[in-house]
């Protein structure tokens, strides 16, 4: 992963990756472009507009 | 025990009325020690007025994001740096959510939107977003679109929400720290509408966000006032890029005299989990307070968050022997 899910930094942080337990991702891995994110009762789904959706 | 906790046990255990603010408040000071006997009567409250059901309650979230308002808790805020962004729900999902959620054993389903108030196009995707779970899925239909008109309560009533949530957030005296760009009143004005057209008045707020004990107790005192048939406690979880994102969460034991403050306050109320409680409280808390008051949760996922997995919660409610309402008793 490039680019951190949670705030867009790149790497990987323990704080983002404990708060993300509790959080879809905003922002894609690929190229950190903002995410449109929907969340329903038992999952989410999260589109980057160049790199597609992910599912959780 | 306490002198408070004598004076509530005869007033709101055994009469049935709620505590004023300055008991209230005298609640909300209470030391570590007295907690224990404090959840205690709460629970006894409860199990009297309200009886062992819980009721459960999946949300979703048909417009996310881009909201004008300025509620300094919210990532949905257009005028923040969030990292939100704005997305409509389409109507074959929403069905599909309010179909996970009756799989649940939920009986209430809320439709919620990130909107100062509904325009057409908002009002135009509920009539058709309602209608289509009426006719697939079992289970009340609730709705959470910010301040309403005269014509959008009657429409809404119309349409067969049963329930509308509008939350005060906090009391009114701390409200303008809170909000700048809507007043308390206007939210009271929406809750009076709703009321007076035979909705069922769904109202809370979030703890954490501030206040002083003095104004948690404002608040209580306040909705009691109000009289909810519903009263959703929220404990504030930090969202990135908003105003509150700095604020600490709410200690464990704080949350917990808080719901039993509520609960001796509301004896009548559903005093629903909200958002906060998995960070506020985890596995433990979550099990104390609905020993201590609660009688209701949202299970699943919030509106922009994630929540504990549905089965987590109703295996507790099983361990606690605590039924989960059914459709037929709300009616």
């Amino acid at each position: 992963m490039a680019y951190c899910d949670r705030c867009g930094e790149p790497g990987s942080h323990a704080a983002c990756v404990a708060a993300r337990e509790l959080e879809p991702p905003r922002y894609c891995p690929d190229c950190r472009r903002r995410m449109k994110v929907q969340v329903v009762p038992t999952g989410w789904t999260a589109t980057c507009v160049e790199h597609g959706e992910r599912r959780g | 025990m306490p002198e408070i906790l004598d004076r509530a046990r005869a007033r709101v255990l055994d009469d049935g009325a709620g505590l004023d603010e300055s008991d209230i408040l005298a609640v909300l000071r209470l030391p570590d020690e007295d907690l224990p006997d404090l959840l205690q009567l709460a629970h006894d409250v409860r199990m009297k007025w309200c009886g062992p059901e819980v009721e459960v309650e999946g949300i979703v979230s048909l417009k996310t994001g881009g909201c004008p308002e300025d509620c300094h808790f919210c990532s949905q805020s257009g005028l923040f740096a969030s990292p939100v962004r704005s997305v409509w729900l389409d109507i074959p999902s929403l069905v599909e959510a309010a179909k996970q959620t009756a799989a649940t054993g939920a009986t209430e389903f809320c439709i919620v939107a990130a909107v100062r108030g509904p325009d057409k196009r908002l009002m135009d995707q509920m009539r058709a977003g309602v209608k289509a779970i009426k006719e697939a899925v079992d289970i009340q239909v609730a709705a959470s679109l910010g301040m309403l008109s005269q014509e959008q309560v009657d429409e809404l009533a119309a349409m067969g929400v049963h329930r509308y949530n509008h939350n005060l957030e906090t009391c009114k005296s701390y409200f303008p720290s809170v909000v700048t760009t809507h007043s308390w009143e206007e939210r009271w004005s929406t809750l009076t509408m709703v009321r007076e057209s035979g909705m069922e008045v769904c109202c809370g707020g979030i703890l954490g966000m501030g206040e002083t004990l003095e104004q948690r107790a404002e608040f209580a005192a306040q909705l009691a006032e109000l009289d909810p048939h519903e009263v959703p406690l929220n404990f504030l979880t930090p969202r990135p890029g908003t105003p509150f994102g700095d604020r600490p969460v709410v200690e464990g034991k704080d949350a917990l005299r808080a719901i039993a403050a509520f609960r001796l306050a509301l004896p009548r109320a559903i005093l629903r989990y909200a958002g906060g409680r998995e960070i506020t409280l985890g596995d433990l808390g979550t099990r104390e307070g609905l020993l201590g008051g609660i009688n209701a949760m949202i299970v699943g996922n919030y509106l922009t968050t994630l929540g504990r997995p549905a089965t987590a919660d109703l295996e507790l409610l099983a361990d606690l022997k605590m039924p989960v309402k059914s459709l037929s008793a709300t009616f």
